[in-house]
């Protein structure tokens, strides 16, 4: 029996009645992070992580929500759903789903690499396992996030001793926050664009221990030369970005693996790092979970379904609208 | 090795051209001569050609990263550019090494040209092995062709000049003789090029040109052009002869002759070289060459020019078939010395004295100035461009000196090209494109209607290709809109549904028996979206063929 079909609102569990990460507003919707594309306003009820609660609440308001923390189960029609670590952002879980002897798990997108802002990714044995593959080709293996964080450390201690703002462009939810967590802050002060602020507030009410950050209002202009600046990409040729003067300007995204994506974005730097799995992570991912079968959502999704089946494993796509939220 | 990846690396971190002459000026200031001989060779543009078929490269890589090919293909098709995708693929070296960059291409690179099949794998694996990332990309980079991050040959003129404190003009001259292709990069020839400026480079490099001239562009709606019609008169107009550019050297009892490329193609027109024996040492003149038969009153077009270029050897036939005149323009030396800094009126006089005293009028003319006194005359010329086989008209100052490059301050050159043929074409596959428009779809073709085959049936038909003229914000919505609208993808073309109409312009049309219009377009490009045109309202085969 499927336990996951796509439906035209969404990934829909037909034996539980309910969707998981559904594009269209429905009845009852399990939530696998808060990231736009997954999550979205207006279902009339919502099943999501406890570690999520917070940041859905900054993002959307108040919903309807119920909260399950990591491995807890709830039945719905007879479906045990339980939710568990996916390593993407602060809350984002792989959803578990058994029915009569049958399991699958729909991991939602999630990476393999350390993230000091989120509970690791934990394999789940299962039947299916529902994929990402964003990065869904072997050109993408990432460096050490250690080794990109000392990169990016020195870049910014060095533009800082020649009087040179650090400019960081980074998603405002979840690689924000991995930044802020890992940045060297006594090189100077941080400032962050006004669009982090309440996810900032969300993760540190959730217990993410995160270093103090400055509105650019707040900071002097002497001070400016040596601070680090955290800005969404959107941010790029905003007049916000008009309040700093020499500037170097950075993107922190897995994209810039590709010289020409760098190039394409016309910064200095450009800085590997991304919250989700490589081509080698994913392929560990797989195969740790002892799926028969792997259906893949977005992304590269061609390439590693073809792989997949010329590794004698049942693959398909499921065409869905989750999208490139990492830009 | 590493040194000069690390300074790749710089010059492609940073696009101020400032901090790219810096990056320079340290690398240089530190390298030794050989390495620095080659360093200035590849980052100004210098390869090394032929050294293996990208196709064993591409066997190489597979092999050493057990990948399907199909799976490489895509990741080439993703990055866009084949060292890059051989640097991201293959495993992480296990050891570390150091070599300079004179050791790695003169007893590693170089000898690739000459080494057989068998030992090809091995010849690579000495190339590639215990660099890292960074550095093998480099190799890569090289071993492909060349490297290309943002620095011209005029910003390693302006680094090799701030290190040395020599004048860029000079530099730059001695550079033209540094690219000749014959000869590869060696520390003595580095010592030349930098050396204190009294020294004789001619005596090193007799046949070296001077650095090319290049005319500023006038658009139709510049109030340049608008200032130069109103007073004409002030102004020497010539037909903007559709050739090849190029310079012609005589000294030391030989004649050598470069392309604007800076290529030596003398082998390819011998009937100029021994014409020019007449003229005195120390002669060097800027022109065009052209194909023109003695009894006709213009210019054969550019394509039977071309069938001059590219040939190993030139038959009887062909040199019969296709005449070349040398189509003077400037003298740039006059009896051994230097006249660029002349004006312009100073350097024409003595062109018409060159040209006129010898006896090789067949072969040697002299471009005729184009005479206008009024705005009426001179926009009357330039209508009658294309009968002349003229791609519009050279406008330069009677005072200008002979500058170097596209530069003001020698003085002012303007090309005035006649506005492009245009027609109105249906995108119908896309493929994506390279370097930082890598993994977008920006390589399109464009079709026309036509019912030829099936009378009022109309079918497109792919008359051209184009890649270039539009802005990123534009490749980057209809990218979008492609990826939708793909209807199959065979390799890496996707066949679109046909629903965008593009203005595209073009200099020149030919009959083709190689392309299924029958047509050849020159230089096609995107001259603009047309949003608000219907496909069905595109244009036909048979308004193209019209132009012929």
């Amino acid at each position: 029996m499927e336990l996951v079909v796509r439906r035209p609102e969404g990934l829909y569990c037909p034996p539980g009645d309910f969707y998981i990460d559904p594009w269209r507003a429905v009845h009852r919707a399990v939530i696998t992070h808060a990231h736009a594309d997954h999550a979205r306003a207006g279902h009339a009820n919502y099943l999501v992580s406890a570690q999520s609660e917070n940041v859905l609440r900054a993002r959307f308001g108040n919903l309807p929500m119920q909260t399950l923390v990591y491995g807890e189960t709830v039945t719905q029609n007879g479906v045990c759903v339980s939710l568990h670590p996916a390593g993407h952002v602060l809350g984002s879980a792989q959803v578990r789903l058994a029915y009569r002897g049958q399991v699958w798990v729909v991991s939602g997108d999630y990476k393999l690499a350390a993230d000091p802002t989120c509970t690791p990714f934990e394999p789940v044995i299962c039947d299916t396992f529902i994929t990402e593959s964003t990065f869904g080709l072997p050109i993408y293996r990432w460096p050490e996030s250690h080794d990109v964080m000392q990169s990016i450390n020195q870049w910014w201690s060095n533009n800082a001793s020649q009087g040179r703002s650090s400019l960081l462009y980074a998603y405002a939810f979840g690689k924000g926050q991995r930044l802020l967590a890992s940045l060297e802050h006594s090189i100077g002060p941080i400032i962050t664009h006004g669009s982090f602020d309440a996810l900032n507030a969300a993760y540190r009410q959730t217990g993410v221990a995160l270093p103090e950050t400055q509105r650019v209002t707040e900071v002097g202009e002497s001070d400016k030369k040596r601070a680090l600046i955290l800005a969404p990409p959107s941010a790029a040729s905003s007049p916000w970005m008009k309040r700093f003067g020499e500037v170097s300007h950075a993107m922190v995204s897995g994209w810039m693996q590709i010289r020409g994506a760098r190039r394409r974005r016309a910064v200095d730097r450009g800085f590997v790092l991304s919250d989700h799995a490589d081509w080698p992570a994913l392929l560990t991912a797989i195969d740790a979970t002892g799926a028969e079968r792997v259906i893949v959502t977005h992304g590269n999704t061609a390439a590693l379904i073809r792989w997949l089946k010329e590794s004698g494993r049942i693959a398909q796509a499921f065409e869905t609208e989750y999208g490139e939220i990492e830009q | 090795m590493r040194a000069f990846a690390d300074l790749y690396q710089a010059l492609d971190r940073t696009t101020s051209s400032r901090l790219k002459v810096a990056a320079m000026v340290e690398y240089f200031g530190g390298a030794n001569e050989k390495d620095a001989a080659w360093a200035v060779y590849f980052l100004a543009g210098g390869k090394i050609k032929r050294l293996l078929p990208t196709a064993h490269l591409r066997a190489y890589a597979q092999r050493q990263t057990g990948l399907p090919v199909w799976l490489f293909e895509e990741c080439y098709q993703t990055v866009g550019d084949l060292a890059e995708t051989i640097a991201l693929l293959l495993p992480s070296p296990q050891t570390e090494r150091d070599m300079s960059l004179s050791q790695w291409v003169t007893e590693g690179l170089l000898p690739l040209q000459s080494v057989n099949e068998e030992q090809r794998s091995s010849a690579l694996d000495q190339l590639l092995d215990g660099w890292d990332a960074n550095t093998r990309f480099i190799c890569l980079k090289l071993i492909t062709g060349g490297i290309r991050v943002g620095v011209s040959r005029l910003l390693v003129t302006r680094a090799l000049s701030q290190l040395t404190d020599l004048p860029a003009t000079q530099i730059a001259q001695r550079m033209m003789g540094y690219f000749s292709g014959r000869e590869h990069p060696t520390g003595d020839r580095y010592q030349a090029l930098i050396a204190d400026g009294d020294t004789d480079y001619l005596a090193i490099e007799p046949g070296q040109p001077y650095p090319f001239f290049l005319a500023q562009p006038l658009a139709r709606d510049d109030s340049q052009l608008q200032d130069i019609l109103n007073a004409p008169g002030s102004w020497q107009m010539e037909w903007k002869w559709d050739g090849i550019r190029a310079q012609l050297v005589c000294r030391h009892g030989n004649t050598w002759l470069w392309s604007r490329g800076e290529e030596l193609i003398s082998e390819q027109f011998p009937e100029l070289c021994q014409a020019a024996q007449s003229f005195a040492d120390g002669t060097v003149l800027d022109g065009e060459i052209l194909v023109w038969h003695p009894d006709q009153t213009v210019p054969a077009s550019f394509a039977d020019l071309q069938k001059r270029l590219g040939r190993k050897r030139l038959s009887d036939a062909i040199k019969r078939d296709y005449p070349v005149v040398f189509m003077a323009y400037d003298v740039l030396e006059d009896k051994g010395i230097d006249c660029r800094a002349q004006t312009l009126s100073q350097r024409r006089l003595a062109l018409e004295r060159l040209i006129s005293s010898t006896d090789i009028a067949s072969v040697f003319k002299l471009s005729p100035v184009v005479h206008a006194q009024e705005t009426s005359q001179a926009l009357a010329h330039h209508a009658q461009a294309r009968e002349q086989r003229a791609e519009g008209l050279m406008i330069k100052a009677h005072s200008s000196q002979y500058g170097v490059g596209r530069t003001r301050q020698a003085g002012l050159w303007f090309k005035w090209k006649l506005d492009p043929m245009s027609i109105d074409a249906v995108l119908i596959y896309a493929q994506r494109g390279h370097g930082r428009r890598a993994s977008l779809y920006t390589d399109y073709t464009f079709a026309l209607w036509d019912d030829s085959a099936s009378p009022g049936m109309p079918l497109l038909v792919p008359v051209a290709k184009a890649y270039s003229g539009l802005t990123d914000k534009e490749i980057k919505q209809i990218d979008a809109i492609l990826r939708q609208s793909t209807v199959e993808s065979f390799g890496p073309v996707r066949r679109v549904e046909p629903t965008l109409v593009f203005e595209i312009g073009f200099e020149g049309i030919l009959p083709s028996t190689r392309h299924k219009s029958g047509v050849a377009l020159r230089f096609p490009r995107m001259l603009r979206w047309r949003v608000d045109k219907p496909v069905n309202e595109a244009d036909t085969l048979a308004t193209l063929k019209a132009l012929l």
